[in-house]
């Protein structure tokens, strides 16, 4: 690769696309969650029966991702707000980066048990 | 070739016509077309402050979504055994008060919306074809209204006792 042709970006950027596309995500689950909770509406065996997927273990892991990519979504959100709206936001952005990455680090290490309790009780009893 | 020198003082509105500035000079016909020309398809002004409004939005809902949402993943998906409790009882005992059912019609709407400009700005920035974007915005508007108008439904019109 030519040197020079490839833009890297740094804190600033890496946040905006993690920012993204975590938003994207979280965008098509919100558009599935709705039509699965519309279930409540048709009886209480089709709610259960969709509910019954989402305590299978591969979508109980991928909860645990969904709460990741919420998390950050709003940490960095307000990160965002910070630099916008806040005379030195910009001035201090990278510190405010990985101030949102060591809280997440932090919130998803604590949110393991409570999320994946499911999977974890029905595989190691408890 | 004599020219007046009132001629040569055109108002900044002309000089971005891109057609000349209308000096009488044949050098004219070489005057480099601006960057930002207006074209035919320029509106002259908009009516409104769309694009400031969203990006308020999205910080105004941003900041409110951040309590709503992690307060319902904190309820629904961590404290008193996570996942394993979700049922239908579990959603018409929640339902059962005005409280939750508002806390949820607020966060379905800001939600839904937030998610929806933010999409908007996706696909403005990646379509680049004309009839792609307004396809793909005609589309985003459209699962946009229909989440909305039937999750507030489901909200207002759920039964217990179905």
């Amino acid at each position: 690769m030519p040197a020079g042709t490839l833009y890297r970006g740094r804190e600033g950027m890496w946040s905006w696309v993690a920012h993204r596309v975590t938003g994207v995500l979280i965008f098509f689950f919100l558009f599935a969650h709705v039509l699965d909770t519309a279930l409540v509406r048709v009886s209480p065996e089709a709610y259960d029966s969709v509910i019954a997927t989402y305590k299978f273990w591969l979508v109980n892991l991928m909860e645990y991702g969904l709460v990741a990519a919420i998390l950050f979504h709003a940490l960095n959100g307000l990160r965002v707000v910070a630099v916008d709206f806040w005379a030195k936001g910009p001035k201090y952005q990278k510190q405010m980066l990985w101030t949102v990455v060591g809280i997440w680090v932090v919130l998803m290490g604590g949110a393991f048990y409570p999320v994946l309790q499911h999977t974890l009780r029905t595989w190691f009893g408890g | 070739m004599s020219t007046e020198i009132k001629d040569l003082v055109v108002p900044s509105l002309q000089a971005h016509t891109g057609q000349g500035l209308g000096t009488g000079n044949p050098a004219d016909a070489f005057v480099v077309e601006p960057a930002r020309a207006r074209t035919k398809k320029t509106p002259r002004r908009t009516r409104t402050n769309f694009e400031m409004l969203a990006w308020l939005f999205m910080r105004l809902s941003g900041v409110v979504l951040v309590v709503l949402v992690l307060g319902h993943l904190l309820i629904n998906l961590m404290l008193d055994g996570g996942v394993s409790k979700i049922s239908f009882a579990f959603v018409a005992g929640r339902w059962a008060s005005p409280f939750w059912q508002m806390w949820d019609l607020l966060m379905l709407w800001l939600a839904m919306l937030h998610g929806s400009n933010g999409m908007r700005t996706v696909i403005n920035d990646y379509a680049e074809k004309d009839a792609t974007r307004m396809w793909l915005k005609g589309l985003l508007a459209v699962a946009t209204i229909f989440t909305v108008v039937l999750g507030t439904l489901v909200i207002f019109t759920f039964d217990p006792n179905i």
